[in-house]
């Protein structure tokens, strides 16, 4: 299970990174593997504008439908085209080549809220 | 609620690494590596699955077959000693209480399979009745036997490995007591899957030595353990039905596309055979579609089927369907609308996601053909 030093991570087993002003999300390794094979990934609209703690999407594997949140408050100025035809990546990739949504964020210190990788390391195998 | 059950493969599953869930009362392996990976082993190769949860019941006494009869929609006087059928256990209005098969041991012995979730209420159902019947005896053996599927179209070349007994010889629907891994087992040919396949019916305490067996002989084949989760999707792209989820009291065969286990007109008739007598003068009011996805979105349980904007039914299960590559689901709709080609929507979180009815089985069954003499 992979949890890289540069990212930064939610509660709700989401993970970010930040460049500047903008924030790509995606789902952590853990939440990939609870989940199992993922099948489908909704996105929000380019545009939309996102709450902190709002759900934005929709993860659905195999068996069960799951909300992704977003961390951050923002506006959505790029999604993860490549996930409409290969849902998989999330799964194979999850912090790499299976990030979902890019947001401008509106409040940079709500990232002081989030865990960092040591962090979300102890919360996972606590929560295990 | 008391703890919940392992079967005799508990520790086995967790030794293969599996994803346990409690799945009413018993923990059971969901996923081993990936439902999709598994899914698609049993449709090209063989896989394994513990279903030592579902609910065994024997039956037997001079009175056995009446009781039965009675009991059950289908025709029992149509099948032979060694032969199984799948029937139905109906209430007065026709509802189903459980589908399940039931195996002719003898003229006077008979093994039931029920659904694990119902087997408590089954037996209590079939005690009560048999009540009305001197001489028979009812007995819950779900805790003396464990049971092992193998489904694909390699589960002969790997059980003929572990047993002396020719194959070939058993039918669809057929089976024999005999030796398998050096123990002795009820094997029948039949499975939730559609592939053709096999379900071991053994002793509780040898369920982990056969197991063992089967997944040491089954090396060279690339046999793969699966878990509910691959189940549950095998059984929907054949459309066949799940109790509790596609099938319940509420709902009647006919609704349900199982008019072909009801023997309407059994000599001496059965526990709801009336109100399926008026229900099909009548015209049942809703029929079980199969329905495939055009538009993105899977259907799931619950979700809202519609018609010119206006809900007409509700999807009872869907899933991605790793077979054809689409999503794929049942569920309850008029019956004007449960012609194949017949456009409708559903109603996926809020959206409205277009659909189209299929005919089932929405993958074609490859099972072993009857019935092969001598």
């Amino acid at each position: 299970m992979k949890f890289p030093e540069d990212l930064r991570f939610s509660k709700g087993h989401e993970w970010v990174s930040v460049a500047g002003d903008v924030a790509t999300i995606g789902i952590t390794d853990f939440a990939q593997d609870e989940l199992g094979d993922i099948v489908f990934v909704e996105a929000p609209e380019i545009g939309a504008t996102l709450t902190q703690g709002e759900a934005f999407g929709v993860a659905e594997s195999v068996k069960t439908v799951s909300d992704v949140y977003c961390p951050v408050a923002g506006e959505v100025v790029e999604i993860n085209s490549g996930l409409v035809d290969k849902p998989e990546l999330v799964n194979k990739s999850p912090y790499q080549d299976g990030w979902m949504i890019k947001v401008k964020i509106s409040d940079l210190s709500a990232l002081d809220e989030l865990m960092s990788a040591k962090e979300y390391e102890n919360y996972v195998l606590k929560s295990k | 609620m008391t703890s919940s059950g392992k079967t005799p493969l508990y520790q086995d599953h967790i030794d293969a690494g599996a994803r346990m869930v409690d799945f009413h009362g018993w923990l059971m392996p969901i996923f081993y590596s990936s439902i999709l990976d598994e899914s698609k082993s049993v449709r090209e190769n063989v896989g394994m699955f513990d279903i030592s949860h579902m609910g065994e019941v024997e039956v037997k006494g001079e009175n056995a077959f009446a009781l039965l009869q009675n009991l059950t929609s289908n025709d029992l006087g149509a099948i032979e000693q060694g032969q199984a059928q799948y029937t139905a256990l109906l209430n007065e209005n026709g509802g189903i209480l459980d589908d399940l098969l039931v195996y002719k041991i003898s003229e006077e012995r008979f093994f039931l399979c029920l659904n694990s979730s119902n087997t408590e209420s089954d037996v209590n159902w079939i005690a009560d009745q048999a009540l009305q019947y001197p001489d028979v005896e009812v007995r819950n053996l779900s805790r003396h036997y464990g049971m092992i599927s193998i489904q694909g179209p390699n589960s002969e070349p790997l059980l003929k490995l572990l047993t002396r007994r020719d194959l070939s010889k058993i039918g669809y629907y057929h089976f024999v007591v005999t030796l398998v891994g050096g123990h002795s087992v009820l094997l029948a040919r039949t499975g939730y899957t559609g592939e053709d396949g096999f379900e071991i019916f053994c002793e509780w305490r040898e369920t982990g030595s056969l197991w063992k067996q089967a997944r040491a002989r089954g090396k060279s084949f690339g046999l793969k353990l699966i878990g509910l989760g691959a189940r549950d999707i095998l059984r929907l792209e054949m459309g066949y039905s799940l109790h509790g989820a596609d099938i319940s009291a509420e709902t009647t065969p006919y609704e349900a596309g199982l008019g072909w286990i009801v023997k309407i007109d059994k000599p001496g008739g059965f526990i709801g055979c009336n109100a399926l007598k008026k229900q099909r003068e009548a015209g049942v009011k809703r029929a079980l579609v199969g329905i495939e996805m055009i538009g993105r979105g899977i259907p799931r349980g619950g979700y809202p089927i519609l018609s010119g904007g206006a809900r007409v039914g509700e999807i009872t299960s869907g899933a991605m369907s790793p077979t054809l590559g689409k999503a794929v689901g049942l569920g309850y709709a008029p019956p004007e609308l449960a012609e194949a080609g017949t456009p409708l929507a559903v109603d996926i979180r809020g959206k409205m996601v277009e659909a189209v009815v299929k005919p089932k089985p929405f993958v074609s069954a490859r099972v072993k053909k009857p019935a092969l003499p001598g």
